[in-house]
């Protein structure tokens, strides 16, 4: 088997802004001491005129950040997960959301796959946190092509976006080729009858790998992949628990208030159905390497064969 | 100044001063107190020292002005009024469900304001990247920003100080409105944010004292200010908190309460004829 070409997407989030930066000038990026980490430090060796280091003050980062959208441009403002979403929180509820400003919060090292870092890095609330605010456009791309496409499409949207990247190289999954890629859409990547898996982020490639065991199980799961958590695509899902009759959503997120209770809103309004929800369990993560995390936690493909097959007994 | 141009000031200012009552009193609650202690500021801002054009509310060479301490809205709200960029007549429809004038500035709905603030110590980080893309953009505009000195006790305030010196952000002007009281009392025994002219100057900005009720002392400023290069200028001034209306002022209790009838009737009696005597 060839093998498989693994980018962590905050890489791709720092290629991206070199590609749309050569195309437009109102682009500007804010960072906050942490350029080499999130990869803004790619964009600021290319255009070191348009890069701004706020230093370690993310409040005052995400704000000045707003003042450049009021006077035109779009900036994209990059920091941890845990510092864009979590400490600036107010700054970006008060003086990007509120506003409805054009400004891009591309939130890197989201997640417990930050690794060794441990608990105080491994944000798992950002979801809920941005999902909250209105007007908020959430994305969690899942691989490095997907990754490249949100990263330009929340250019070409006017209005405040939310972007979380990871630290962790991922497989690169999606064929660049005929990629299409549309904000609030999601995407069917198999067809099956018995249970549909709706995942982000770095679960879905996971979830690709749970669908191939569970075939030779005798299970048929459908797998999603939902980069745009808000606005949610609600046809999809709502065509997904209609076609299969059971759901599991799976996110490297806390399962409080991420795409697992999003899918459980929705379907419970609109077409009451059992739902699993693989994700953090309302605890914090620790220190280790990424991958042992990842399965210790149980967002593996693994724990999604073993989840669908009780789900399916 | 001309002894004319300064008595319309003057006069101008008043009539800013009936609108923050009118406001108040028909929304039965805002922020009288730090509105009126800034309303020569307000004046001098967008009679004299802004670019502006009411006609022309996004007009992109405009100065620009963040009111960082967004709860003195009704006065942002009067002097906009006054100046013309809506009527006066709406100023008394201040906080009231479908009103385009909410309790803290929305740059959405009210023509002439730049920023929707209200969360005090984010507007001096917006007028800083605004003034920062300024420059990138080789845009000529200014761009003003006024603090409450309570306000300074957020921590964020000191990270846009670093972040304007630091990018020698000339063409920001931070105000800060000293009138030396809060909600719960005299800054100095809340938590003292003194000394503010060394604390300003410790991070970068050249600072200037004056006394935020003089024209006079305002002009020189901003002169100074739009003279000074390769730094930030700061004006602190020294002010009353509810200056104007003889009951308001210096009590930390008219920060955030209305006039009611009677107290209406005597603020509004006392502008009046402090501008008929101005026009005496």
């Amino acid at each position: 088997m060839a093998e498989v070409k693994k980018i962590a997407t905050r890489e791709s989030y720092g290629q991206a802004l070199v590609e749309l930066g050569k195309e437009h000038d109102d682009l500007v990026v804010f960072d906050a001491d942490l350029s080499g980490a999130t990869k803004t430090g790619m964009f600021k060796k290319v255009f070191p005129e348009r890069h701004f280091n706020a230093g370690i003050a993310e409040a005052d980062m995400v704000c000045a950040a707003a003042g450049a959208a009021a006077m035109g441009m779009v900036p994209f403002a990059s920091s941890f997960a845990m510092f864009a979403a979590g400490r600036a929180f107010e700054q970006v509820r008060n003086s990007v959301g509120y506003p409805h400003l054009n400004v891009k919060i591309a939130a890197s090292h989201a997640g417990i796959s930050v690794g060794e870092d441990g608990a105080s890095h491994q944000c798992c609330e950002d979801f809920a946190l941005m999902r909250s605010i209105p007007g908020m456009v959430v994305m969690s791309p899942s691989d490095h092509v997907e990754a490249i496409a949100a990263v330009k499409a929340a250019y070409e949207y006017t209005g405040p976006v939310y972007l979380r990247f990871g630290r962790l190289a991922v497989p690169v999954f999606h064929k660049e080729e005929n990629f299409q890629f549309q904000i609030g859409k999601g995407e069917l990547l198999r067809d099956g009858t018995d249970v549909a898996i709706i995942a982000n982020g770095l679960l879905v490639n996971e979830a690709i790998m749970a669908a191939e065991t569970l075939a030779s199980k005798g299970i048929n799961a459908m797998v999603i992949n939902i980069c745009t958590i808000k606005p949610l695509d609600e046809e999809i899902v709502l065509e997904a628990a209609r076609k299969c009759g059971k759901v599991i959503t799976c996110e490297e997120h806390s399962i409080i208030g991420g795409l697992g209770e999003a899918v459980c809103s929705l379907l419970s309004e609109k077409l009451p159905t059992p739902v699993r929800r693989i994700g953090v369990n309302d605890e914090f993560g620790h220190s280790g390497p990424a991958a042992e995390l990842l399965k210790q936690f149980g967002l593996s493909a693994e724990h999604i064969v073993e989840v669908a097959e009780d789900f399916c007994k | 100044m001309t002894p004319i141009e300064l008595k319309q000031l003057q006069k101008t200012a008043c009539k800013v001063r009936m609108g923050i009552i009118e406001g108040t009193h028909s929304a039965k609650c805002g922020h009288p107190g730090g509105s009126l202690s800034a309303a020569e500021l307000f004046t001098y801002l967008y009679f004299k020292e802004l670019n502006i054009d009411p006609a022309n509310p996004k007009m992109e060479q405009r100065d620009r002005f963040v009111l960082s301490k967004g709860h003195t809205a009704p006065g942002l709200y009067s002097t906009l009024a006054n100046r013309g960029f809506f009527p006066v007549e709406d100023l008394k429809t201040l906080r009231k469900i479908g009103s385009y004038l909410q309790g803290h500035p929305n740059m959405n709905t009210v023509p002439g304001v730049d920023m929707s603030t209200g969360s005090l110590g984010q507007g001096i980080s917006v007028a800083a990247g605004m003034a920062l893309t300024a420059k990138y953009q080789k845009n000529p505009c200014r761009v003003y920003t006024l603090l409450g000195d309570g306000e300074i006790q957020e921590g964020q305030v000191w990270e846009a100080c670093m972040f304007s010196s630091h990018y020698k952000l000339d063409n920001l002007c931070v105000i800060v409105d000293n009138n030396g009281l809060q909600i719960d009392g005299n800054i100095s025994d809340v938590m003292s944010p003194y000394p503010i002219v060394e604390k300003l100057e410790a991070f970068g900005f050249s600072v200037i004292s004056v006394d935020g009720h003089s024209f006079e002392e305002l002009e020189t400023a901003f002169a100074q200010a739009r003279a000074t290069k390769g730094k930030p200028t700061a004006i602190v001034m020294k002010t009353t908190k509810g200056k104007g209306v003889s009951f308001m002022e210096d009590e930390a209790g008219w920060h955030g309460k209305a006039p009611n009838d009677a107290e209406y009737e005597i603020a509004m009696a006392e502008l009046r004829a402090a501008l008929a005597e101005l026009e005496a």
